[in-house]
């Protein structure tokens, strides 16, 4: 009963937190994308009915009222099952995401009370496994949405969707591995406590996994420079060009909600959690006050990442899709492998000889990270198997030119 | 066209440098780019509470007024050739017979159809007497397109409202050709 009632708070603590956080950071996006054009972005809409503006905090209301109001409209060429059923799949994994996503453990110093573990799903040993498995749910409401749409834009978004994520998922997923061999867990609390006890983050023992899984998470959230999902200037709105209303709303916000969920990962994994030196304390369980700057430190770690995310948006272009396989295939795939070796072949024979030889040793495993980086890096750029020219090779052109002028 | 006609011409690419090939020149490059317009100066006119700056009133080309003469009365003789000039077709002049002994006739009702108005200025130009103008009022609207066709009231109005910051033009252009041009005792007769 404690249990359920628990679970119960928790479950409407992150969902109200996840749908309020997602409807104010498209106003922080809408505003950072203005400073970014010069513009000043929606500053007008504040408290309803008054002349009060509050800095535009009104706007993710506005919206919301807008979207639910709107039309609906199903064209007739829909399949209606999959039509309907596609955006909530779809929002649905987006938001049985956070299920796993930690906060930290916090002893309220009741007696009798046992320290809560500010999760959803406490103690799931699988929580690592478990995010990927669910986030890779996306892609089937992507393609039933865009197959149900019969329509050629959005087929095409659906099927650049799929080969994208799909592609995407296997440099994460060894990204992810060599994190969770250095950390030697699956459970996320364990890798930040890993991360919190040493007092290193994990940026810095395996810069080259944290590229490699910051450039895949941009491409599974299907964001700038990787969103040929729905590229507007080439498939009008990609794969969700039939939908409309609040159908559309749930398909942006699970959207929304898979940037926050990368941006959340990118923290945990990388970039050491609730822990920040000196503020946080290093400990697995913390009191009330502690727990609170904790939540603060992790939360804002967060923030900065999205806000990257949004930068980010308005500062590279576009991917060509072949360039976009290419970067996952043969780049981001055999740096991340090779980081994942190099991280196996410290654990496995170099970390022995180091704790006799007496030297800092998470020092020495960063230099060497950050070497290995180095010496990846270059090896693409001299390799450079992303910077294809796709024309038709004129000479090959030519020839069979000739061969048929011959005939 | 195929791609192997002969007629296509090839630009070759230059190849990847160094640059290219490592993407960190360029990502940076990129990101500075961003980071110096989202602390940089913002182009946005805070629109209801601040307006644009209009280099010059005089040639700007929004709402229509009809102007006044000496006496307040409206300046229009009802000749028509602004209505005949207008491209649009939005001008409606009903003429009457003028009560007043300086002219002929005057327009009974006078109608602008904003709406259809393509703000060209040519009834300005072909104004005989300067009695129609456009003013440098830029954001007009209306809640039904009723509201949006002005009557002589109206647009008389206008002329009220805007007359002190934007003096009739005739009045300039007298200045104007009084001394410099020969043909200026021909435009003092005018009617007025």
């Amino acid at each position: 009963m404690y249990l359920v009632i628990e679970s119960l708070i928790k479950i409407g603590v992150i969902i109200g937190g996840l749908m309020g956080a997602a409807a104010y950071l498209v106003l922080v996006e809408r505003r950072v994308a203005a400073w970014i054009q010069d513009r000043r972005g929606p500053n007008r809409v504040g408290i309803p009915l008054t002349e009060i503006r509050l800095f535009g905090l009104g706007q993710p209301i506005a919206d919301g009222v807008k979207f639910i109001f709107k039309e609906e409209f199903v064209p007739g060429h829909v399949d209606r099952l999959l039509y309907v059923a596609a955006p909530m799949v779809m929002f649905v994994a987006a938001t049985v995401l956070f299920a796993a996503i930690p906060f930290g453990t916090v002893d309220l110093g009741i007696a009798g009370w046992a320290p809560i573990n500010l999760v959803v799903v406490p103690g799931l040993d699988v929580g690592i496994i478990y995010i990927v498995a669910v986030s890779s749910i996306a892609v089937y409401g992507v393609l039933l949405g865009s197959w149900a749409s019969n329509n050629k834009y959005a087929f095409f978004g659906g099927v650049r969707s799929a080969a994208q994520l799909i592609s995407y998922e296997i440099p994460l997923g060894v990204a992810i591995l060599g994190v969770v061999l250095a950390s030697g867990s699956l459970r996320l609390e364990a890798i930040v406590e890993a991360q919190a006890e040493t007092g290193v983050w994990n940026v810095l023992t395996q810069p080259l996994g944290f590229l490699v899984f910051l450039v895949a998470s941009f491409a599974e959230s299907g964001r700038l420079p990787f969103d040929l999902a729905e590229s507007e200037q080439e498939l009008v709105g990609g794969f969700h060009t039939e939908y409309s209303g609040i159908k559309l709303m749930m398909y942006l916000v699970a959207e929304y909600l898979h940037m926050i969920a990368g941006s959340f990962l990118i923290v945990l994994l990388f970039l050491g959690g609730w822990h920040f030196w000196g503020l946080t304390g290093d400990g697995p369980v913390a009191g009330i006050g502690v727990a609170l700057v904790r939540i603060a430190v992790f939360l804002a770690k967060v923030l900065a990442v999205i806000l990257f995310f949004m930068i980010a948006r308005w500062s590279w272009p576009r991917f060509r899709f072949d360039q976009l396989m290419g970067l996952a295939w043969k780049v981001m795939l055999p740096l991340g492998l090779v980081n994942l070796v190099g991280v196996a072949v410290w654990i496995e024979y170099l970390r022995a000889p180091l704790a006799v030889s007496g030297l800092p040793e998470r020092l020495v495993m960063a230099a060497a990270g950050w070497l290995l980086l180095g010496v990846a890096w270059l090896a693409a750029m001299a390799a450079a198997p992303s910077a294809r020219d796709n024309r038709p090779d004129l000479s090959l052109v030519a020839r069979y030119r000739d061969s048929r002028e011959a005939r | 066209m195929k791609s192997d006609d002969k007629s296509i011409k090839w630009v070759e690419e230059p190849p990847l440098g160094l640059a290219g090939r490592s993407y960190v020149p360029l990502l940076v490059g990129g990101i500075t780019t961003t980071l110096k317009h989202l602390a940089g100066p913002k182009m946005t006119v805070e629109s209801p509470e601040q307006r644009h700056a209009i280099v010059d009133p005089l040639g700007y080309r929004g709402v229509h007024r009809l102007n006044r003469d000496a006496q307040g009365r409206v300046k229009c003789v009802a000749c028509f050739l602004c209505a005949t000039a207008c491209p649009a077709h939005c001008i409606d002049i009903v003429a009457a017979e003028s009560p007043w002994p300086d002219r002929e006739k005057y327009p009974e009702s006078f109608t602008i159809d904003e709406l259809r108005c393509i703000f060209c200025g040519m009834c300005e130009e072909a104004c005989p007497v300067d009695a129609i103008e456009l003013t440098s009022l830029y954001d007009l609207s209306g809640k039904s397109r009723e509201e949006m066709i002005f009557d002589k009231a109206k647009l008389l109005s206008v002329y009220d409202q805007t007359k002190d910051a934007e003096p009739m033009r005739s009045a300039q252009a007298d200045r104007a050709t009084d001394s410099a041009c020969p043909d200026s005792g021909e435009r003092g007769e005018e009617p007025i």
